[in-house]
């Protein structure tokens, strides 16, 4: 019972970190991005490839997954998505499907379409018993790290001078503007940023996940929700709404497999119909 | 012009709009000669037409009432799945069966059409996404019913009316077809050239507004929602009585991707778009599995981005017809180019 909680915070963390890119994206700046998992697999298959073709260590590949997920995130962002930040969303919806199919295709070319594989370094792998509790050393590791990032993204939104900024860029560009905020240098920033934790998530779960070049279509639906469900406000949103999730479907899967996804399919529509805007949602929010 | 009553004034409008164009004659007669023209090719003609409804109803919600969405293919889905399950328990005829798969399929989207009421875009995106992805998990998970991942097959179609019998190289089933999207095609052009159709186009560019000119948006997204499952339900059953087989593919994400981009191709809002796009798209599909046969999600990809990178409304069909019509001198309606609304 505990296990499961346990293995549910995780997940819950894990789609947190993934997700969190597009809870700002999508949630504050408005712009529809299906595409945010195809920056989770570009982290993936970074690591997958640093490890098994040139050996090197995990605790290695997971800055450096971060780093070129991101780095292909500013690219992008410069290059096409902020063209479409105010198109209507049909056309982002558009855009950025098409961009997924691009990337599953792509990957598929490039990498083959079979399930990836990496083995853990040996200090993570295995599980220990703590008070009755069964633990997996690898799903610790997963809860210390991203709970250690989402306080410091937290503290970063909330109490620095770029985080500021962010907020005011978001809420009202023109106005930040005016008041010598460079908005679009911001937005690459929070887009590489959020394109980073992305890639780093995808890092992170390859093992647990799985990793596949369907992975950003099989796990939208994920992400959607996160932020859907969690609501605009804060970070605090999605991140409640991540643990829920990640909880109701490890438990789900454990007590009722033969239902399947079908809780948590069920479970968002009734949220959705409940609270349209989220569990969180900012008055005057867009 | 002034001394005309507005109510006659707005009559003659609708009628003016309502009229069949030289174009759109021209557009029949060579699908019905493509029957008779090209007689290998009659199964990826029924492909087309059976696409071609589907976008029509995808139209009817995007493009008049401004409904983005993502999971058009769970209505598509419950009318293949219906006439799979009517013609293996009880009737083969596939007129009836038909029919009653589409008001299958028209009663979900009246029972889910108020999931759709409320919220952002992004709400709509996400419920509508969401009853597809339930109903596809529904339909892997019941094997009794469905088959599960194998499929419902061994379906018979017995002649159409009793009469025409499905030839083997599908010029019936293809005909069928055709009927069924002319007939689709003759209603959806009555619906959107009423009253009802214009004040769906005012909901769809200002819902407020509308609401405080009288018009009631629930009641009339509720309808429309409806109607729209309704096609797409037909288009479902179409597929499944000319391929006599049903797979869970009908509900995949993709579909709804897919069909999506065939209205694109063509154009929103002027209900051939989904026509024009879907004898874009199946051809273009059909060429690029040839030349690249595991890729060509790649392409598609590439052409959805590019096209919304050039603009959607500069490359579209409808707006080369407007430009065509300029030229000639007639007055031009660009429908596709209202698509930026404000928000």
């Amino acid at each position: 019972m505990l296990t499961i909680l346990f293995d549910g915070i995780a997940y819950g963390m894990l789609l947190f970190v993934l997700a969190c890119g597009l809870a700002v994206t999508l949630g504050l700046m408005n712009f529809v991005n299906l595409a945010h998992g195809a920056f989770a697999m570009a982290g993936g298959y970074v690591t997958v490839v640093l490890m098994n073709r040139y050996g090197i260590s995990f605790y290695w590949c997971l800055p450096a997954a971060f780093l070129l997920s991101g780095a292909l995130g500013a690219l992008l962002e410069v290059t096409l998505y902020r063209r479409l930040y105010s198109a209507s969303h049909l056309d982002q919806v558009l855009f950025s499907i098409g961009l997924v199919f691009m990337a599953v295709a792509g990957v598929d070319y490039v990498m083959g379409g079979q399930q990836q594989l990496i083995s853990l370094p040996s200090a993570l792998s295995g599980r220990f018993s703590l008070m009755g509790v069964d633990i997996g050393r690898y799903r610790l590791f997963i809860i210390v790290l991203c709970a250690a990032l989402t306080i410091a993204l937290q503290t970063t939104l909330a109490r620095t001078r770029i985080g500021s900024q962010l907020r005011a860029a978001v809420d009202d560009g023109r106005v930040a503007r005016g008041l010598g905020i460079n908005v679009s240098l911001i937005f690459i920033l929070t887009f590489a940023l959020g394109s980073g934790l992305a890639g780093l998530g995808g890092a992170l779960g390859v093992e647990l996940l799985g990793l596949d070049p369907n992975f950003p279509l099989k796990y939208l639906i994920y992400f959607m929700i996160v932020v859907t469900i969690g609501g605009t406000s804060s970070i605090t949103g999605p991140f409640l709404a991540a643990l829920l999730l990640g909880i109701a479907d490890v438990a789900g899967k454990y007590y009722l497999p033969s239902l399947g996804a079908f809780i948590i399919y069920a479970v968002m529509i009734a949220f959705l119909i409940l609270r349209p805007n989220g569990l969180f949602s900012r008055e005057g929010g867009r | 012009m002034s001394r005309l009553p507005r109510q006659a004034l707005a009559s003659a409008f609708l009628h003016r709009k309502a009229r069949w164009k030289p174009l759109e004659f021209a557009f029949w007669i060579t699908a019905l000669g493509a029957a008779f023209a090209f007689p290998s090719q009659q199964l990826l003609l029924s492909e087309i037409a059976i696409l071609a409804l589907f976008a029509l109803s995808l139209d009817l919600i995007v493009g008049y009432a401004g409904i983005l969405s993502l999971g058009h293919a769970a209505f598509f889905g419950i009318g293949a799945y219906a006439a799979g399950l009517i013609s293996l328990h009880a009737v083969a005829e596939p007129v009836t069966g038909l029919i009653l798969s589409g008001a299958i399929a028209g009663l979900a989207g009246l029972a889910t059409s108020f999931l759709v009421l409320r919220g952002s875009d992004l709400t709509k995106l996400m419920t509508t996404f969401g009853v597809s992805m339930l109903l596809a998990e529904a339909a892997n998970q019941a094997a009794w019913l469905t088959g599960g991942a194998d499929g419902l097959s061994g379906i018979v179609i017995d002649p159409i009316v009793g009469l025409f019998e499905f030839d083997l190289f599908g010029r019936t089933g293809y005909l069928y077809c055709l009927g069924v999207l002319f007939a689709a095609m003759f209603i959806a052009r009555r619906i959107v050239n009423s009253p009802f159709g214009l004040s769906l186009k005012a909901i769809k560019r200002n819902s407020r507004r509308a609401a405080m000119l009288g018009i009631s948006p629930n009641r009339r997204i509720v309808a429309i929602y409806t109607l729209s499952a309704l096609y797409a339900g037909f288009s479902g059953a179409l597929l499944t009585q000319t391929t006599s087989f049903v797979s869970p593919d009908v509900l995949a994400f993709h579909r709804s991707a897919d069909v999506l981009l065939v209205l694109v191709l063509g154009g929103v809002g002027y209900l051939y778009g989904g026509v024009i796009g879907a004898v874009i798209f199946t051809v273009l599909r059909a060429w690029l599995s040839v030349v690249t046969p595991q890729y060509w999600m790649f392409w598609i990809g590439l052409i959805l981005v590019a096209l919304v990178l050039v603009g959607r409304d500069r490359i579209s069909p409808a707006r080369l017809l407007a430009g065509l019509r300029a030229r000639t001198g007639r007055p031009a309606s660009s429908p596709a180019q209202h698509q930026k609304e404000e928000a």
